[in-house]
């Protein structure tokens, strides 16, 4: 500790006044929550890319696009809100954890991973009622690619979820060190939202233009 | 103290390198000695020199595949290389260079230099920093396996389309590029992001953005850059492989795809990558020149917006790379006219060099002879790169030596010279010992005068209209001359570069003591030992200015407010360094560093096992590489209580301790 007397000047001015600091994940003060961030915006970068790309070859499409016509929304539509739903439950557990309450907060993250779980499967069907396939043509290529790397970040949130709920059960976290549950649950609320913009670009797009 | 609290006052102490406290953090950062240290180091600085000897034997590589070009084309009709390992060779060539060494080096150089500048005990993310060098190294040693079975990458780096599609290249080649381009990108990702995190929260308290060094604000523009344009070339080259391997139609006219969004995709990457592999190096410049010339960088807040300035007008500027392609006029005009713009940021950086040199009291030290020497060269780079961004020049231009003079000025000059002077310059931080200055001299002048005799014929073989990615040429079409003159100097300019590491190799044995500040320079890293240790800065120290080792001789700041280096904060409970916040830099929130760790090796190694299983074509080998990395990342990440991230214990446990 000082024991001098220094004159006051702006480092005096840091050191001399004792604060107390969180230590380590305290909240959000977890630097994995600015990498979570980072993540999103490099994540969000690679959709931006995914659809120029579709509107692209929309855009430089000899014949009609999609080729058979706009994308049927018996499926995807109610899909889009297990989706949301997920986002809902998720939202919960992470309040749910900031308040103390461990058990909400597990099984809230657990619906959360069981409506993901919901989706993924009610989009394999919708994959499988397609017309067309990867490499059969060019729309196909681009539909899946789109979809599957959607998919793709939904199997990883679920992975996110179940890992959560597994720690949040063995009592990991309460109302003061809940970084990773508050990370996590950021990631899934972001793949929800792209999933928005996939939807309203592949789905909604083409219904809007056939108006 | 107990082993469970949420938060605490750091205590404030004064001590330095021989004080107890230096001894305790030394135990208590120190990598474990042998095989488990290099195996599992997380420590930034070991992380950096990786980093740059990597990247130096990369360039060693990619210098050597130039050479062999060079030898086929000094004279007319020479049949030294067939076409087909011509082609390797260049493709290669460009790859090593452009990915495998300028990024990576810069990397190297931040990475053992940015928490030293900015006044802590290492990076955000200590094991993904480890993470990005092993992926880093395993992408490259992935592409370069191809040279193993014969088939490199040839379709030159930039792989257009329909040339690279496997209609017209059937092997393996395009393969490597592709999934280790992909490989690569993950590396230069995570790197990034770990810069741009460290930045925002690990600055010493006091350190506002605008007192940080150059180089800083080079690397954080780059870091930007790349976290949003990597995954544009990640994908284009995915959708490649996803085309050549399991016939998908993105870029096959036969099925209604358009070759032409390889172009846009890859350039959208490829001109910000441009200027993330120049702007730290600038950075390097802005920082070094001015100890040197014994003044302050004239123009700090303009060098830094010019920096970002750059940057942002770098996004917007891809389709002069494509003048040739046959868009549409209004494109052509609008890309033209930005690509001329991206001089004025450029024009403010040049001017604020010479200003520092003509107001200053220059030192001619070999660091200076480079650092100045740039100059000369980024303004003949820009020069050819203003005239190629006027649409009718380029269309003369374009495909021909002219741009490759262009690229190699810029590269050369704007990356090269200025990595070559940090490693002047800095050396003697990283060693302790100061580089041989005679053996300097030869070092820079043949370097120097090496490059400028190669590389500015090539201007006149392109007006001449000698296009680039020819294995040879006829001899009555007047280029034998300075195709001569080019190959004579690269070997100079080899040589040049080989006393570079004799000079390393020699002075790292015999070089004379540095000490901690042989510059008298006035950033923080100079206020450590040479070479620091583990734990850097015994105290947190407290920044006030722009010069925390310049106050006193500069006098911008009074006595009373001066940064504070040997009194600050302790944190010594474990591994542990300051979090600030992100614009002010006020201390925040005391943050639990972890220890040297397998998993970043291990993950790297299970990542490797996916793309080889990839590139083989074999789901199951492919499939065990992701569930290994998915293993490891569950590892990675699971709660611990040594880094505070998990809750208080129960009371009942609490008293079992």
């Amino acid at each position: 500790m000082s024991d001098a007397v220094l004159p006051i000047g702006e480092a005096d001015e840091l050191l001399s006044v004792p604060r107390e600091l969180p230590v380590g994940t305290v909240g959000v003060h977890a630097s994995g929550w600015w990498g979570m961030w980072c993540v999103i915006a490099t994540e969000s970068a690679l959709f931006a890319y995914l659809l120029m790309t579709y509107l692209y070859l929309d855009l430089q499409a000899r014949g009609s696009w999609p080729p058979g016509g706009p994308p049927s929304l018996m499926l995807a539509l109610p899909n889009t809100f297990v989706l949301i739903a997920s986002s809902v439950a998720v939202g919960l557990a992470e309040s749910a954890m900031r308040t103390g309450s461990r058990m909400r907060a597990t099984i809230g993250l657990l619906c959360g991973a069981a409506l993901g779980i919901i989706f993924v499967g009610i989009q394999l069907l919708e994959w499988k009622r397609k017309p067309f396939s990867f490499e059969s043509e060019l729309y196909g290529s681009v539909y899946f690619t789109v979809t599957g790397f959607h998919m793709a970040h939904v199997v990883v949130g679920i992975l996110v979820l179940l890992a959560l709920a597994l720690w949040s059960g063995l009592g990991y976290f309460d109302r003061v060190r809940h970084g990773p549950v508050s990370i996590g649950s950021v990631y899934w609320h972001f793949v929800d939202v792209v999933w928005l913009f996939v939807f309203a670009m592949l789905y909604l797009a083409p219904h809007a233009r056939s108006l | 103290m107990a082993l469970r609290q949420d938060y605490r006052v750091p205590a404030i102490a004064v001590a330095g390198y021989d004080s107890a406290l230096a001894a305790k953090l030394e135990a208590i950062w120190r990598t474990p000695p042998g095989w488990r240290g290099v195996l599992s180091s997380v420590d930034h600085k070991t992380i950096g020199i990786r980093y740059f000897v990597t990247a130096f034997a990369f360039l060693i590589l990619g210098g050597l595949e130039a050479l062999a070009m060079r030898l086929q084309l000094a004279g007319p009709q020479l049949r030294l290389l067939t076409p087909g390992q011509y082609n390797q060779l260049f493709t290669m060539h460009g790859i090593s260079m452009i990915f495998l060494y300028a990024g990576p080096v810069l990397s190297g150089f931040s990475n053992y230099l940015w928490p030293l500048l900015l006044g802590s005990r290492d990076m955000a993310f200590p094991r993904v920093n480890a993470l990005s060098y092993w992926t880093y190294l395993f992408a490259g040693l992935f592409i370069y396996s191809s040279f193993l079975v014969g088939s490199a990458p040839n379709a030159g780096w930039f792989n257009y389309v329909p040339i690279a599609s496997r209609e017209f290249d059937a092997g393996p080649n395009i393969d490597f590029y592709a999934l280790g381009m992909i490989f690569l990108g993950f590396s230069t990702t995570v790197g990034s992001v770990n810069f741009i995190v460290t930045l925002l929260r690990t600055r010493a308290p006091g350190m506002s953005l605008n007192r940080l060094p150059i180089l800083v604000w080079g690397t954080m523009t780059a870091s930007i850059a790349n976290v949003l344009v990597i995954p544009c070339v990640s994908l284009a080259f995915l959708m490649l492989w996803f085309d050549r391997q399991l016939g998908t139609q993105f870029f096959n006219p036969h099925g209604g795809g358009q070759p032409l969004l390889w172009q846009h995709l890859f350039w959208m990457f490829g001109h910000p990558w441009v200027y993330a592999v120049v702007l730290p190096a600038m950075g390097i410049v802005s920082d070094g020149l001015p100890t040197f010339c014994r003044r302050p960088l004239v123009g700090y807040t303009l060098v830094a917006l010019s920096t970002v300035g750059t940057m942002a007008l770098g996004f917007g500027v891809w389709l002069h790379h494509m003048f040739a392609t046959g868009l549409p006029a209004m494109a052509l005009s609008f890309f033209s006219g930005a690509s001329i713009i991206i001089a004025l940021p450029s024009a403010v950086a040049v001017f604020a060099w010479l200003a520092t040199i003509a107001s200053g009291r220059p030192v001619f030290t070999t660091a200076f002879l480079f650092f100045s020497s740039f100059i000369v060269l980024f303004v003949i780079g820009g020069v050819s790169g203003f005239m190629t961004a006027s649409v009718p020049v380029d269309w003369q231009l374009t495909q021909t030596y002219f741009v490759v003079a262009h690229l190699h000025y810029v590269l050369i000059g704007i990356n090269v010279f200025p990595v070559a002077g940090g490693v002047y310059y800095w050396f003697p931080k990283v060693t302790g010992r100061l580089l041989d200055k005679r053996l300097g001299r030869w070092n820079f002048w043949t370097m120097f005068l090496g490059f400028n005799v190669a590389f500015f014929p090539m201007h006149i073989a392109g007006l001449m209209g000698m296009p680039r990615r020819i294995y040879t040429y006829p001899p009555d079409v007047g280029w034998s001359a300075v195709n001569l003159i080019t190959s004579i100097a690269s070997f100079a300019f080899a040589v040049g570069v080989l006393l570079l590491l004799l000079n390393i190799g020699v002075s790292l044995r015999r070089g004379a003591l540095a000490g901690a500040n042989p510059w008298d320079a006035p950033t923080l890293e100079w206020s450590t030992p040479s070479p620091p240790p583990e734990y850097n800065f015994v105290v947190i120290p407290t920044i006030a200015s722009r010069h925390p080792l310049w106050e006193e001789q500069l006098g911008e700041v009074e006595p009373q407010s001066r940064s504070r280096l040997d009194q600050g904060y302790v944190l010594d409970e474990g591994r542990e360094t300051m979090g600030t916040t992100a614009l002010d830099a006020e201390p925040d929130v005391i943050l639990r560093m972890p220890s040297d760790s397998y998993v970043p090796l291990a993950f790297a190694l299970a990542m490797s096992v996916s793309f080889v299983g990839l590139l083989l074509q074999h789901p199951t080998f492919a499939g065990v590489g992701v569930i290994l990395m998915a293993a490891a990342l569950v590892a990675w990440l699971w709660p611990e209580r040594r880094l505070a991230q998990t809750a208080a214990a129960p009371v009942a446990e609490a008293q079992h301790v």
